[in-house]
């Protein structure tokens, strides 16, 4: 139980399904075939670890920041930056790494100690305007950065899909650079998980939850609030660049769509949303459903309509045409933000009879 | 040196209205004050002054030898400044031990401790589960603060209050609106805390049954001023008070 924090799902059915999400994540190169699945495996780590990220901000201290993905671009942009101009070795990643961590966390703690001293709007407006600064700003360098293009680079040697590590004919599977980077981010996902388990599951945690129920009498409890939620902020952050980090090591890429644009941060709110805030866990289920409807819904809806029309059935080919799967996801986000609007998480807490948080022993 | 706590002409202005005007008062320790005066009288007022809820117009407070007029609340929390307030102030949806539980952490210093779950902090789980039987919510702990009644609530608001261990302790009309039954608990708990004569004790009340059993020096405000000042007995029937505070005209009343 230590190693969740004391914080189990309490839900047998929710018990399950991450159990069946994490092994079929970590089964996924044996498991399902090609390029698209071990994408989708790799994406969905990722982006739980960013959204669980998110959580601790939103769900626990309750502040609304819209720099999210600006951290997530700064470790995105940071390893980009160093890969494409060092060459393709492992100073170069440490190079990434010590510059794009410090810089987020800087950033962080600049604007949480400017802005989170006032009301909650202040720091969501500042979060706004700092993030749309820095896309801009990472436009417009963009001999450093690429501009639009981005920067494409290479990995070191070890990490390549071409090395080999273990050949096919010792366990019939190959293991390659590929597939080591791919366990990389699946573990290092996984640890920044349980990491943000025990922090809202510590004493500091607690008082988050204090400052987001009532951040008057937090103060009057002798709690001085702005470094709180300051500290919190820098947490989500160096999280948020590290998930930027291992996202732009899987795609041997950053630019501006797939690490910095504004449409990844309501991604992350859907998903927060969806699986549940305040819950940590909910990131893991949020990021899962979203990432694989996104992905396979419009394959899915194909196969559907091809079967209607088969089956001669009216209106329904059209409606379940692949080409209005954007439709149906939006249909689907808001169902499922109406029937669940504690998401996914709390409500199958709830019907587990699973009691108010930390009430176990 | 003693510990002291002391305001000098303190003052605070909202707009045109003095809502605490010029109120010069000093409190000792072993000493419990009431301090009555009618609806809007300024006693709420004069206390988040003196625990930085609010800051000051002009004047100034001391507080065991430092000036602390400028310190930010929770700073004044730390220094020993204990706090329940009179609309009941608490962590709604997390539960009764929880919201103790966060009290007894702020007295123990225990702030940016993350890297261990709560549960391994045995300490802080004992300390708060002893002071929630103190106040007989024992078998309310696992029940979310919003979820009790109002009664309930008043006693988790002075909980929390002597979850601080602090060195002052103001409540503001403690058992208002608490059923007869419950009453007593409150009282019992001030009248023991009276009984450890190293703290100061400040007690805005109603009640002049409660503050006749319970104050050794009754201060009366009126209209934000210091009014009335003294024993009990001599306060109670000093035509000030008859007339501003009991609503009675002068010499009508022994
Ligand atoms: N934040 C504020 N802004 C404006 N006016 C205020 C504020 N706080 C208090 N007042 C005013 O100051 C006066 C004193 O209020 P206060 O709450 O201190 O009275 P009180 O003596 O505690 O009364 P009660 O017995 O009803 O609790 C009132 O007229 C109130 O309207
Ligand atoms: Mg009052």
């Amino acid at each position: 139980m230590m190693i969740l924090s004391g914080d189990p799902p309490r839900s047998r059915v929710l018990s399950l399904l991450l159990v069946v999400i994490i092994l079929a994540l970590a089964a996924t190169p044996f498991l399902f075939p090609g390029a698209k699945a071990l994408n989708v495996a790799a994406k969905i780590c990722v982006f739980a670890a960013l959204v669980a990220s998110y959580d601790l901000l939103l769900g626990y201290t309750g502040s609304v920041s819209f720099a999210h993905t600006m951290f997530y671009g700064i470790g995105s942009y940071a390893i980009a930056i160093a890969l494409y101009g060092m060459g393709p070795n492992w100073a170069a990643v440490a190079t990434g790494i010590v510059t794009g961590l410090p810089l987020a966390a800087l950033l962080a703690l600049a604007i949480g100690l400017f802005s989170l001293r006032v009301a909650a709007i202040f720091f969501a407006m500042i979060t706004l305007a700092v993030a749309s600064a820095f896309q801009v700003l990472a436009s417009q360098l963009s001999w450093l950065t690429g501009g639009e293009d981005g920067r494409s680079f290479q990995l070191p040697e070890l990490l390549r899909p071409g090395t080999v590590l273990i050949s096919k004919s010792l366990f019939g599977f190959e293991i390659n650079g590929r597939i080591l980077t791919f366990y990389l981010v699946f573990a290092i996902s996984a640890l920044m998980i349980l990491a943000l388990l025990r922090v809202v599951n510590s004493p500091f945690g607690r008082v988050l939850q204090a400052i987001r129920e009532n951040r008057f009498r937090a103060e009057a409890l002798g709690f001085r609030t702005v470094f709180h939620l300051t500290y919190a902020n820098c947490l989500a952050a160096l999280v948020a660049a590290s998930a930027g980090i291992l996202n732009a090591l899987w795609l041997r890429y950053a630019g501006p769509d797939t690490s910095l644009s504004f449409s990844i941060m309501l991604d992350i709110l859907l998903m927060v949303v969806i699986g549940g805030m305040g819950t940590i866990y909910g990131a893991i289920i949020g990021a899962t459903i979203f990432i694989l409807a996104q992905n396979y819904l419009q394959s899915l809806m194909g196969v559907a309509a091809k079967a209607a029309d088969e089956a001669g059935l009216p209106l329904l080919p059209g409606l379940l045409h692949p080409d209005r799967w954007l439709l149906w996801l939006g249909l689907l986000f808001i169902a499922s933000v109406y029937f669940f609007p504690t998401g996914v998480v709390g409500r199958l807490r709830k019907a587990g009879g699973g009691k108010g948080a930390g009430s176990s022993h | 040196m003693t510990l002291t706590l002391e305001t000098r002409d303190l003052t605070i202005r909202f707009g045109g209205h003095v809502a605490v005007n010029n109120v010069s008062c000093t409190f000792r320790p072993g000493e419990l004050t009431a301090i009555v005066g009618p609806n809007g009288a300024g006693k709420t007022t004069y206390f988040n002054l003196i625990s930085g809820q609010l800051r000051a117009s002009h004047g100034s407070i001391l507080f065991d030898g430092t000036d602390i007029t400028q310190h930010s609340a929770p700073l004044r929390t730390r220094a020993g400044l204990g706090r329940a307030f009179q609309l009941t102030n608490l962590f709604p949806n997390l539960t009764v031990e929880e919201n103790v539980r966060l009290a007894v952490q702020a007295a123990s210093g225990t702030h940016y401790d993350l890297l261990r779950p709560w549960m391994v902090r045995r300490d802080l789980i004992a300390r708060a589960d002893s002071i929630l039987d103190q106040v007989a919510l024992g078998s309310r702990r696992g029940v979310a603060a919003t979820a009790l009644s109002h009664g309930d609530q008043r006693k988790l608001e002075v909980a929390l209050m002597i979850a601080l261990e602090p060195k002052v302790f103001m409540f503001d009309e403690p058992t208002a609106g608490m059923s007869i039954d419950e009453v007593p608990i409150v009282l019992n708990l001030i009248a023991q805390l009276k009984q450890d004569r190293s703290k100061i004790i400040l007690l805005v009340e109603h009640k002049m049954d409660v503050v006749r059993s319970l104050a050794d020096r009754i201060i009366v405000l009126h209209n934000g001023q210091l009014v009335a000042d003294g024993p009990p007995a001599e306060v109670i029937a000093s035509p000030i008070v008859q007339e501003a505070y009991l609503g009675v005209a002068p010499k009508s009343a022994a």
